[in-house]
């Protein structure tokens, strides 16, 4: 093989090189969310209330405790599960219990869902409950809202702002 | 059948998996190398230098990382509009940079999966090896590491695929207290300090990979850290050269309320993204558990049956230092004398270090077959295939050669199995590597009249199984190297040839081709050794070194 040739043959070689480094730096693309869908994100941490509500110790109770153990509220630290609900337009999306967090069930749920909704103006309601009873809900929001393509919506929950809201 | 140990061809590996994809693997990796050979020539085959050139690919994003670096700003809106600033306002420098960067990266991820494809095929991976396999595996994933976080940092939609496909990914393992994917929540969430986080991340995880690199090559001895000029330069010239046809850009700016949609990726970094788009987090953990066990168990596979370590004998070892200088894999050290000889050294081996190549025995001042038979013992050799029962096997089949040109050949096992080329005049002697061979048993061949001409063979010429094996013999052959072949030894009875296993047609032709010359000389007479040299002289037969074609 001549110089000429074998020059040229390596001209080829980097220039394949440099198509497969340059081609798959960027192709073939890669759809990772389709157009007529938007993405709900259910997504918040929540500390529930008590298992078991706070009591009042009795003076003979506080007495057989070590001084500087004697508080006069008795509390179990363990908290109840959450559970939530989603429906999206009139139809139940999620319905879930989160356990509180922690070795002693004392500390908050810890809520992470997705959901790929439809596109279009659609209605949610998300309802929780995060306490010992057993029927109804403890707080409820809902919304009609216009989910453009590949909307990323966030429900967001402080209980310091009146509960859920939507981002 | 002590005599007939180094002539005997290496058994066919067992059936096992490993071994099934292995060998087409090598074939198309023999043919590979054939083909870049013709268009590069061996010095400056890409094939060859792998591991180098993996290395300038780091340098090169070091550097191209160093700059951008510069002009980098870490911050939700700033980092974006940093790197669109590099990428058009300055990008005769700053966009160079960053494609470099990019590229040099992808370079980078290129050069390491043939790197492992290769050693794999190669076999190179078992045994003592296995520390430089095993050691490759987080190399893998370091590196795979540093280019998700440099993605990560540019906060395009891009970045915010990642962002939030990672943090999901590690949430999934449920390690974390609270989830880490809820810092990409709304834009609201995000926090200049993460990014910070990121770049010191993104400085970190390539410093720790040099480290481990530096690890991987602790068992190899004189490591090619460098690809040769020409490679070099070639290989920059194509990256610039990338870098102004298909500047690397960004992708829209991220926006936490818009999932990102369709994108440019970048599959040598990012392909898991995707394939868990298709699967699921928990696929993506047991791909990359399930990849990094299998590879880490690889050399087990099964385990690799040894034959005993080379050994020295020190009655017979002055402490010369030769054996410890060729040693391939650093599994030679001098030490104090130990036996009271006059010598301030002697050698000692390291048995788990020791791939049992026999290039120690090769380089070995005492391993002449001149001496007496009891005699031949050398300083170090391998127990198992001891130089004394080549000697004897020479001596039985050479005996029984006949023809005009008797040929003897020495080959080696991992190139062609010289067994396949015997015939009545050519009698063929496999070693474990071409350089276990002492050159002065090509002069005791020619001298005590065993054969009319000798035949060396072994592994391409680029890159031998043993990394040393070609370039020591070709050294020794010419006088550059311990120890010589002397230069009574008439170098027109003399040929190497270099090639794959594939070769055999190549070397076949061009021993017949050699034989048929021989047979014109007139006969060798090692008592008035210029004779024949003089009247069939020819300027270049000096080491001559068949062309593959
Ligand atoms: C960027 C990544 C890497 C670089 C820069 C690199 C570099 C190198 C270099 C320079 C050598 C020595 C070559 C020589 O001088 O003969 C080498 C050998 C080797 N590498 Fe890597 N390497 C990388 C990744 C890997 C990975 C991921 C694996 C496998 C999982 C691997 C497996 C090996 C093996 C088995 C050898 C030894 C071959 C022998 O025993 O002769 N390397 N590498
Ligand atoms: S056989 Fe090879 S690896 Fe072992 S000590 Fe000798 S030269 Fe080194
Ligand atoms: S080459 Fe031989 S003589 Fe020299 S140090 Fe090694 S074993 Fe000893």
């Amino acid at each position: 093989m001549t110089r000429a040739v074998a020059y040229i043959g390596q001209v080829i070689v980097y220039a394949a090189i440099a198509a497969l480094l340059g081609g798959f730096a960027t192709w073939p693309r890669h759809t990772h969310f389709p157009d007529d869908q938007a993405l709900i994100k259910l997504s918040f941490a929540h500390s529930a209330k008590h298992k078991v509500a706070c009591r009042k110790r009795t003076a003979k109770e506080l007495s057989k405790l070590a001084p500087n153990m004697r508080r006069t509220l008795s509390c179990s630290r363990e908290r109840v599960p959450v559970y939530l609900e989603l429906d999206f337009d009139g139809a139940p999306l999620f319905r879930g219990t989160f356990a509180p967090s922690g070795l002693s069930r004392d500390g908050p749920a810890q809520v992470y869902e997705r959901f790929v909704v439809p596109v279009g103006r659609r209605h949610v309601v998300v309802r929780m409950r995060d306490s010992t009873r057993s029927e109804g809900f403890d707080y409820e929001a809902q919304a009609t809202l216009d989910l453009p393509p590949r909307r990323n919506l966030v429900i967001g929950f402080r209980p310091e702002m009146g509960g859920f809201f939507f981002k | 059948m002590d005599t007939l140990a180094r002539s005997e061809t290496p058994a066919a590996p067992p059936p096992d998996v490993p071994a099934r994809i292995q060998r087409p693997l090598r074939i198309m990796f023999e043919y590979a190398e054939a083909a870049l050979d013709r268009v590069f020539g061996p010095a400056w085959n890409p094939l060859y230098f792998l591991g180098p050139l993996g290395f300038y690919y780091y340098w090169i994003v070091a550097v191209s990382g160093i700059y951008v670096y510069i002009f980098f700003d870490t911050g939700t809106t700033e980092a974006y509009q940093s790197v669109e600033y590099m990428t058009y306002q300055q990008w005769y420098l700053g966009g160079v940079m960053r494609s470099l960067h990019r590229y040099a990266s992808d370079g980078m991820v290129l050069m390491m999966v043939v790197h492992i494809a290769r050693e794999f095929a190669m076999g190179r991976y078992r045994g003592p090896r296995w520390f430089t396999w095993i050691t490759g595996v987080p190399i893998f994933w370091l590196v795979i590491a540093s280019g998700i976080t440099g993605y990560w940092l540019v906060w395009d939609t891009l970045a915010q695929y990642i962002a939030i496909a990672t943090t999901e990914w590690f949430d999934w393992l449920g390690i974390f207290g609270e989830p880490i994917a809820r810092n990409f929540l709304t834009p609201e969430d995000l926090d200049d300090r993460f990014f910070t986080l990121l770049l010191f991340m993104h400085i970190a995880v390539p410093l720790i990979l040099l480290f481990v690199l530096w690890i991987h090559l602790q068992r190899i001895s004189r490591p090619r850290f460098n690809p040769n000029r020409g490679l070099a330069v070639g290989t920059f010239v194509m990256l610039l050269a990338l870098a102004f046809v298909h500047p690397a850009e960004s992708q829209e700016p991220a926006n936490l309320s818009v999932v990102p949609g369709t994108l440019d990726i970048d599959w040598y970094y990012l392909a898991i993204y995707p394939f868990m788009d298709a699967t699921s987090y928990g696929a993506g953990w047991g791909f990359a558990v399930a990849a990094s066990l299998m590879l880490f168990v690889l050399p087990w596979l099964p385990p690799l049956k040894q034959p005993a370590a080379a050994a020295v004998d020190l009655s017979n070892c002055n402490g010369c230092t030769r054996c410890a200088e060729d040693c391939p894999y650093n599994a030679i050290t001098m030490m104090p004398r130990s036996d009271g000889l006059p010598f301030d050294h002697e050698a000692q081996v390291d048995p788990d270090l020791c791939v049992r190549c026999g290039i120690c025995a090769g380089a070995c001042p005492t391993a002449t077959p001149f001496r007496r038979a009891s005699d031949l013992i050398p300083g170090i050799d391998l127990p198992q295939r001891p130089l004394r029962a080549l000697r004897d096997d020479l001596a039985r089949r050479t005996a029984k050669l006949d023809g005009p040109a008797r040929i003897v050949v020495f080959g080696c096992d991992h190139g062609v199995r010289v067994a396949d080329i015997e015939g009545p005049g050519i009698a063929a002697f496999s070693l474990p590597c071409i350089a276990a061979l002492p050159p002065s048993f090509i002069d005791y061949v020619l001298s005590r009249d065993l054969a009319d001409g000798v035949v060396l063979t072994g592994c391409r010429e680029g890159e031998c199984y043993n990394r040393f094996g070609v370039m020591w013999t070709k050294m020794r052959l010419a006088g550059e190297r311990d120890p010589y072949l002397r230069k009574r030894v008439p170098r027109e009875r003399l040929l190497t040839y270099w090639g794959g296993t594939l070769d055999r047609r190549g070397l076949s032709n061009a021993v017949a081709a050699f034989a048929a010359r021989i047979a014109a000389l007139p006969r060798f007479d090692p008592l008035r050794p210029g004779a024949s040299a003089r009247a069939n002289a020819r300027p270049d037969a000096a080491a001559p070194s068949e062309t593959v074609d």
